[in-house]
This record gives C-alpha cells, sequence and structure tokens, in this order.
C-alpha cells in the first residue's frame, strides 16, 4: 500500500461511515465551482474615489511611495524623474509587457532599458500590475514574459505602474479578474500579491525596509 | 438585564468557595451584606465544599464530575447562585455543562444551574441592577483583571462600576491588565519558578500603578499577590474586592497581621 | 516528532536565569501584543472574519480527504508533482532524492516548521548537502546551532549584539573594522551575504501557509522576500507542507489571510503572498523547472475525529505565543519542542507523544488569553486539559499530584468530614502565621520559597455562620 493509500484511508477512517457519502462529495464539487465569497470588509467596498484613496493611503501606510499620472505615456518621464530624485542611475529592467514597450520612452534619452528577466546586478525594475487591491494597498502581478517574477525581487528599487481602474476593493474582485483573465482554475506559475517594499523584524523587534527584496517600491497609478 | 421585579425577593445560594472559608471569612460576610442590601434572601447552602475545579484541571474527569453532582444537587434548587469569584462561578457556570457532555440528564441539570450561576459583582450588575453600593474607602487603588472572571465570563466593567460609587476611593488602572498574576490553581506549586517570574511582573505593575491597596475578585490570585507582594517587602495592601464594596475593609488585609482586630 | 529536551522543569528554570534571554523577551512582550490589537481594531470585522475563518477549516477537515484528492489533481495538471510522506522519515528521503535527481549541492531554504518538525537539515547535511536558510532569523539561528524559539519569529531569542557577534565569527570575509552597531548594517551584511547562495542554489525549499485545492496552488506569506527568491532562482522548487493546509478555494484562502498577518505580526497584511502553481510555463522566463509537493501526514490523521481535531484549524501565526504568560516567561527553547507555547503544548503531545512532552499541557495556568486571541478560535486550554486527562487516565501524572487530588476529592465529597478539616486546618494555619503571613509551609515548599503564604483569619466562613445563625434564631 502507498502512502497516499494509507493516509487517505486513516482520514476516511476517522470521517467515519459517512466518508462515501454522495452528499459530502456534492458539497465539495459545489464550493470548488462556485468559490463562494465570504465575508468582505466594508472598507473594501468602496466607491470608486474613495477606493483609489484607501488603495494610496494603505500603500504610504507600509512605506511605499506613490504618484498618479494622467496617461501612460507620462509614465517614462515619471520615472526618470523618481530615479533621480532616488539618485539612482537612470537604468531600468522590464518585461515584454506591450502597455511598458509601447510607453514613449524615446523621450528619455538618458534612461537605459533592458527586456527580460532580472539579474543579480539590475537596480530597477518596473513591472505592471494587473490589478490591485485597495484595503490593504495590495498590487497583484502574475509571471510571465511580460512581467518575469524576478523582476519583482531582485532589483533594489521596484517600480510597478497600475492603472486606476484595475483598483478593486477586495481580494475577492482580484480572484475574479485572474479568473478572467487566465480562465476559471487556471493559474500562472506565480502570482505575486505586494504590499510595500521587503522588510524584517528579525532583529530585536526592529522594524527595517530591504531584507532580501527591493528596499523601495513606488507605484504609479495612472488615471485614464 | 437589570431587575424588573424588585418587589419579589430573590431567594439567593451564595456558594461561598472553599479558598474564602478556608483563608478569608470575611469575603462571604461581605457577599451577604451587599446582596442583603440589594434586597435579596440570602441562604448558604451546609453542604457546600469545592466546585472541583483542583480535579478537573489536573485531568481527573471522575472526581471532578462526582463533586460537581454533588454541588449540582446541592443548588439546583434556588433562584440564583452566587459567587464571590470568577473562577469558581466559570466552573460552574462554563465547565459543569462541559463535563457532562455525555450524559444527557446530567447535562440538562449543569446547564440549568449554569443560567442562574453569577460571579458577585456580575450579578449586582448585571442581573440586580445595582448602580452603586453605600461605601466608602479611603483610599488609591487598583484593581487586578483574575483571567476566568474576565474572559469565561466578560466580568471587567462590573467591579469599575461599583467602585467608582465607593466615596473616598479613587482607582488607577493597571499596565497589561489582561495579563494574568501566574497564580493558575496547582500550576503555581508544579511550576513554581516561573509562577513567581509570572507573579513579579504582576507587583511591578501593581507598584507603578502607585496605588496603596490591590483589588480582584478572586482570592486565589490575591493569596499569590498578597504573598509575593510581602515577601519582596512592599506594603502594598491586598484586599478582595467585596470587602470594599461592602463597607468591612476595616480589618487586617489579606496576609497582615491580626492586630486588634483577632475575632469576627 | 522528537523533543529536543525531556526535562521542561529544569530548562524552564535555565531559562528564567538567562539575562540575555530575559532582555530579548521583553520585545515579544512590548511589540506583538500591541501591534495586534492595533491591527485587530482597525478592522470592525475582525471577530466576524474569526468565525467565518474557522467554520472554512472545519468544513474542509470534514471533507479532507476529496479536497486533498483535489488539490492533488491540480497539481499534476499544472506540471507539477505530489508526494505523500506518511512520516518524517519518509518526508525526509523524498526530499533528499528529489534533491539528488537534481544532482543538486546547495540547498536555499524559505522558513517551514514542518522542515523543522521532520529535522530535514540535519539529515541533508548528512548526506553531503549545504543548506542555507534565508529567512533572516532562520539564516541567525542556524549560524548559532539553534533551533528556532518561536514560529513566526525564530529568533526572538536573539539580541542585536549577538547577531552581530555570530556575523563577525561566521563572515570570515568580514573586515574587522566594519561598523556592524546599526541593525541596518547587520541587515545588508545579511542580505550581501545571502544573495550569493540565492543565485548558487539548484533546489529551492520553501513551507506552505495554504494549499488550495481549487487551483492547486501553494501559498507562502513573507516579509522579507527570501521564500521568492528561494523559489524563483533555483532549477527545482520543493514545497513541504502538512495535511491541514489545504483549503478549498481563493475566496477561503482570502478570509484566512486576513486573519493571518494582523493575528500573527499586527501588520494589515503581509509584504509578500505569492502563489505557484506548477513549474514555470514553456513560456515563461524565470521560475523553477520543477514542482514538488511534500504532503506530510506524521501524526495529524490520527488527530481527525478526535478531541484534538481542532487543532488541525492552526494557521501557526504565533498569536497564542505572543500573548502568553508562560511564554513571556521562559521563551521558546524551554518547550523542549519544535511547537512552543499554547499552540505546542497541544500540539507536541500529539505529533511527540504524550508520555514525551506532557509536562507542556501541564505548563498552563489556564488564563485563556490564548483562546482570547487565536484567529481559528481553538480552544487552546480545552485541549491541554483533555491532554492532563489522558495523562491522569493512563497513571502518568506525577503520584503525589495525583494522591494530592484524589485526596482533596475524597474530603471535598463528604461535606461533614469537610468541614470538619476545613475547621481544623484554619485553626492550624491561623496558629502557624506571624504577623498575618505563613514564610514556610511544611509541603507547600513551592509556594512559600519565593511567597509568604496569607494565614487565614481563624475560623471557616461556614463555622462563623452557623454560629450566627444561632445568635440571631
Amino acid at each position: 500500500m502507498t502512502s497516499r493509500d494509507t493516509i487517505l484511508g486513516a482520514l476516511r477512517r476517522a470521517i467515519g461511515p459517512a466518508a462515501n457519502d454522495a452528499a459530502r462529495r456534492k458539497a465539495v464539487q459545489t464550493r470548488l465551482s462556485e468559490h463562494p465569497r465570504g465575508l468582505i470588509p466594508a472598507r473594501g467596498q468602496l466607491p470608486a474615489d474613495e477606493r483609489i484613496a484607501l488603495f494610496r493611503k494603505m500603500l504610504e501606510d507600509v512605506s511605499a511611495s506613490v504618484e498618479t499620472v494622467k496617461a501612460e505615456s507620462e509614465i517614462p518621464a515619471a520615472v526618470a524623474g523618481w530615479l533621480r530624485r532616488r539618485n539612482a542611475p537612470q537604468s531600468l529592467v522590464h518585461g515584454a509587457d506591450p502597455h511598458i514597450r509601447d510607453m514613449p520612452w524615446q523621450d528619455e534619452a538618458e534612461l537605459k532599458r533592458r527586456e527580460g528577466k532580472a539579474a543579480g546586478d539590475d537596480v530597477t525594475g518596473l513591472s505592471r500590475a494587473v490589478c490591485g487591491v485597495a484595503e490593504t494597498g495590495t498590487l497583484m502581478l502574475l509571471s510571465g514574459p511580460d512581467n518575469p517574477s524576478t523582476i519583482n525581487f531582485l532589483p533594489e528599487n521596484h517600480i510597478i505602474v497600475i492603472s486606476a481602474a484595475d483598483i478593486e476593493g477586495d481580494y475577492e474582485s482580484a480572484w475574479d479578474r485572474l479568473r478572467a483573465i487566465k480562465g476559471d482554475g487556471i493559474m500562472p506559475r506565480t502570482v505575486n500579491l505586494v504590499t510595500g517594499p521587503s522588510r524584517s523584524a528579525d532583529i530585536e523587534q526592529t522594524l527595517l525596509l530591504g531584507a532580501h527584496g527591493p528596499r523601495a517600491l513606488h507605484v504609479i497609478i495612472v488615471e485614464d | 438585564m437589570p431587575a424588573s421585579d424588585k418587589e419579589s425577593p430573590r431567594r439567593v445560594a451564595l456558594f461561598v468557595t472553599c479558598l474564602v472559608d478556608l483563608m478569608r471569612p470575611v469575603v462571604g460576610f461581605a457577599a451577604v451584606k451587599l446582596l442583603g442590601d440589594a434586597g435579596c434572601i440570602v441562604e448558604v447552602p451546609g453542604d457546600q465544599t469545592c466546585c472541583g475545579q483542583p480535579a478537573w484541571n489536573s485531568g481527573d474527569r471522575a472526581d471532578a464530575q462526582a463533586i460537581a453532582r454533588k454541588t449540582i444537587a446541592l443548588l439546583e434548587k434556588y433562584d440564583h447562585v452566587v459567587v464571590p469569584s470568577g473562577s469558581c462561578a466559570g466552573m460552574i457556570a462554563r465547565h459543569y455543562p462541559e463535563m457532562f457532555s455525555n450524559d444527557l440528564h446530567w447535562r440538562g441539570r449543569a446547564e440549568r444551574l449554569a443560567a442562574k450561576t453569577h460571579e458577585l459583582t456580575s450579578f449586582l450588575t448585571d442581573v440586580l441592577g445595582v448602580g452603586t453600593v453605600e461605601a466608602a474607602f479611603d483610599g488609591a487603588v487598583t484593581y487586578h483583571d483574575s483571567c476566568a472572571g474576565l474572559r469565561e465570563l466578560g466580568i471587567r466593567e462590573q467591579p469599575r462600576r461599583l467602585l467608582a460609587g465607593v466615596d473616598g476611593l479613587s482607582l488607577t488602572e493597571l499596565a497589561d491588565s489582561e495579563a494574568c498574576c501566574g497564580f493558575g490553581g496547582t500550576f503555581c506549586v508544579k511550576y513554581p519558578d516561573i509562577s513567581t517570574a509570572i507573579v513579579d511582573r504582576k507587583i511591578g505593575a501593581v507598584a507603578a500603578s502607585g496605588a496603596d491597596t490591590l483589588l480582584a475578585g478572586d482570592l486565589g490570585c490575591l493569596m499569590n499577590m498578597a504573598g509575593r507582594l510581602s515577601r519582596e517587602g512592599h506594603t502594598v495592601k491586598v484586599r478582595h474586592v467585596a470587602e470594599v464594596l461592602a463597607g468591612m475593609a476595616g480589618g487586617p488585609a489579606i496576609g497582615e497581621g491580626a492586630g486588634k482586630e483577632g475575632k469576627q | 516528532m522528537k523533543m529536543h529536551s525531556a526535562d521542561f522543569s529544569a530548562d524552564a528554570r535555565a531559562a528564567l536565569a538567562d539575562r540575555q534571554l530575559q532582555r530579548a523577551l521583553g520585545n515579544v512582550q512590548r511589540g506583538f501584543v500591541e501591534k495586534r490589537r492595533k491591527a485587530r481594531d482597525k478592522l470592525p470585522e475582525f471577530d466576524a472574519l474569526r468565525d467565518s475563518a474557522k467554520a472554512i477549516k472545519d468544513h474542509t477537515l470534514a471533507h479532507l480527504d476529496l479536497y486533498l484528492e483535489t488539490y492533488e489533481t491540480r497539481v499534476k495538471e499544472s506540471g507539477g508533482h505530489v508526494h505523500w510522506a506518511a512520516d518524517e522519515a519518509e518526508a525526509r528521503d523524498i526530499v533528499l532524492d528529489i534533491c539528488r535527481n537534481a544532482g543538486a549541492q546547495t540547498v536555499t531554504k524559505g522558513k517551514s516548521m514542518i522542515s523543522e518538525e521532520i529535522a530535514l537539515n540535519p539529515f541533508l547535511e548528512t548526506n553531503g548537502l549545504t543548506v542555507v536558510e534565508t529567512d533572516l532569523g532562520e539564516y541567525i539561528i542556524q549560524l548559532r546551532g539553534e533551533h528556532p524559539s518561536h514560529i513566526i519569529a525564530p529568533a526572538v531569542h536573539v539580541n542585536r549584539d549577538e547577531v552581530e557577534a555570530d556575523f563577525r565569527r561566521h563572515h570570515d570575509f568580514l573586515p574587522a573594522s566594519r561598523n556592524l552597531e546599526a541593525p541596518e548594517s547587520l541587515l545588508s551584511e545579511a542580505r550581501g551575504v545571502l544573495r550569493e547562495k540565492f543565485l548558487a542554489a539548484d533546489v529551492g525549499i520553501t513551507g506552505a501557509n495554504f494549499l488550495i485545492a481549487e487551483t492547486g496552488s501553494s501559498i507562502i506569506v513573507t516579509n522579507e522576500g527570501n521564500g521568492d527568491l528561494t523559489q524563483l532562482l533555483p532549477r527545482v522548487h520543493i514545497v513541504l507542507a502538512s495535511l491541514e493546509k489545504v483549503v478549498p478555494t481563493l475566496e477561503d484562502a482570502s478570509q484566512i489571510l486576513r486573519l493571518l498577518a494582523r493575528s500573527a505580526s499586527g501588520q494589515e497584511f503581509s509584504v509578500y503572498t505569492t502563489l505557484s502553481t506548477g513549474p514555470r510555463r514553456p513560456e515563461d522566463p524565470d521560475g523553477p523547472a520543477e514542482y514538488h509537493v511534500v504532503l506530510l501526514d506524521n501524526g495529524r490523521s490520527k488527530m481527525l475525529g478526535t478531541e484534538f481535531q481542532d487543532m488541525l484549524r492552526c494557521i501557526r501565526c504565533g498569536a497564542c505565543l505572543n500573548h502568553c504568560p508562560v511564554y513571556h516567561a521562559i521563551g521558546g527553547h524551554a518547550y523542549g519542542s519544535v511547537y512552543p507555547g499554547p499552540m505546542g503544548a497541544v500540539l507536541s503531545p500529539a505529533l511527540a507523544g504524550v508520555d514525551k512532552a506532557g509536562a507542556l499541557p501541564n505548563a498552563s495556568t489556564f488564563c485563556g488569553r490564548c483562546e482570547e486571541v487565536c484567529p481559528m478560535r481553538i480552544p487552546l486550554p480545552k485541549m491541554m486539559r483533555q491532554w492532563r486527562e489522558r495523562e491522569f487516565a493512563q497513571n502518568m501524572s506525577p503520584p503525589t499530584q495525583r494522591y494530592g487530588i484524589r485526596l482533596w476529592a475524597f474530603f471535598a465529597r463528604r461535606p461533614a468530614l469537610y468541614r470538619l478539616m476545613a475547621g481544623a486546618a484554619a485553626s492550624l494555619l491561623r496558629m502557624m502565621g506571624r504577623n498575618g503571613r505563613i514564610a514556610s509551609l511544611p509541603l507547600g515548599g513551592g509556594w512559600t520559597a519565593t511567597r509568604d503564604f496569607p494565614a487565614p483569619q481563624g475560623r471557616t466562613f461556614q463555622e462563623m455562620w452557623r454560629a450566627r445563625g444561632k445568635k440571631v434564631a
């Protein structure tokens, strides 16, 4: 007998004679296919402008910086400006996301860009979030050629762009978006929910930023 | 739920607890006075002993059940059972029903008794609707919330509300007031070193409060804190809250010499 | 699961006398309690979410076999592998096999309590692998050759100056002149050293906070990002998870995630919540080429359907440790178990045997604060008492204690005799008192070594009440 059989057998014995009930199987199938929502906090269900304001505030509370631009075309200038203010080199790694690729980068002549996954020596990475969650200031990033996951963790600085229209109130709405993008039950290799720059409190419970991931997280919200 | 029918006096059994019986009878008399002043007819069932908590918490279910059956049979005929201890009241109100989870008959009787069993300050305020008591106490006091009362029975505001009406009394809250004092019944003798470390934090908070008197609603906790305070040379006096509320705090405090007042 | 020590009382005494440890424990008491309180106060739905989360786990446990089967199917569909391990030896062997098949030399690890439970590191090291813990706290204790003393803050017992000394001892390329006074510089030092390890690793091992049956995903939450680098950079990602980590859907995980960080560290949400599903897709530029999940039983299936089933709801947030007066006093190591504090006092006897871990459920004042803060509403004191019942029934509790309780119960069941004995005891104790206190009590040394025993007033309440009754009548 395999350990799989041993374990499942033990579980069924513990559950008792009802283990083979068709009703149990049905309850499981229903829950999986309907994935009912549980309790959603009021703060996750705000109207659009309050939702965006909350998203911003929650991010700032966890030491991320946030700025707003009117259109995607303004992003290259915003990125270059943020790097200058941080005294960071004018260089960037990002994925093949057409939103990012098609921005007017030619306007920022000094800014060097590389397309692909991040390496250990990239200083700044740029990603696009498929959506945000206002209740905790969380950004959802999907792995793949458009936004390789290494960009979220290896560089010192991480810049994430997100459209204001993609800011949801709660996690549940984010999962619905994910299902709409990928199909029900289908996942990318990695879904990263990012809420602020990396940190650790392992030394005397003192909070320090920049443990293994980015020391700084800058979020650019596109209003259009 | 405040009393609506104040005309018909309530027949209340006082379950005095083994510690009060043995160590500090004045708490029992204070409870009798408070209940009498609130219009209750107080009876003290003579065959009461201990609620059985030491056995229950030591894993001795058979003895705990035997004691519980006797206690249920003794107390179930009264309108209410009042206990000057959150811990022993919690034993009857929360643990008796749990103890008989497989015994429908006794479970029913335990649940009925549980529903009418109350800790003293909770009974006075929540059931009888007492707002203030006639008492004076000249002193700065602090209050320790005993764990079982606080967490099993939700007793927090009740004693404070009553203390607020005592003439001359001022109350300062303890830092980290929800922390345990380290008594824990048999815990304090099974693990005396840990118990001492915990009570040291508590008496540190008591000293920092600047109060000259420490009150609480459970004699076990009070004896633990009083014993450590006096061993460490603190002069803070320790009393059961009922003594102050009943105006019976004139005698020696817990662990204090008898002095003039040898006999009650 | 093996206990690290069998002598709880001696270890607790040593912990109480350890001044470095006592200094470090102050941070637990001050920090975690206040942070959790603030996070809870900011979310009005917090307690209602606890009910919701409990219901989700209860439902899952009632259908655990089915959700695990579905989970396994989904993992396979996404190209991953599921390995069922009945016990810790089997789990260790599975991990070693995967490492050998990958030709691995270096393994990086994210924080995993299951790894501690199955004592994975020494086993892999004995078999020639280099194992590197990457969570800052875990890295510190790995350098020190210790076990974690807390399930979410493994190095909470270590002070800053000790960390500096450890780094100077182990990082031999570190110039002596380098100033490591500030905690920031210690963090930078660790970041630099560990970055090289991440890039060089062949296999990355993480734990799992949740497994999602709906999607076949594993979820980890971290603040450092170490768990992500651990699973993204090596060619092989291994997830160590115990059976009860599974929840049905993404929505169900969200309910519990709303409680996890708030209960653990007082954060609204962890910085990184990461869902991993299978190996990298053909078009992906990064991510592991292999994805393995080791599903560990190790005694959990035996808890299902017993009085200890509720413990399987535990999400390892550590709130019960953070609010426990005993943990505050002695820290985690004295428990002698991978799982310390109240959750450990219930879980350790189930995994290691009550004959080995029986002291733990006894080392509680039953103050109930653990249950009060538990996000999953686990009745921890009740289950500790149930372990005491098992010990009592099997005559495993100390004889003096057992006979003491039985003797007390004998009198408590016989009111007339009880009254007689109480009256005698009251006057005897009264006579032993000096100035109202007793400094030394025969058979009561546990009390009077450090505390006075307040002397009774002299007569019992019952005696005085009866006397008064006669007077009135």
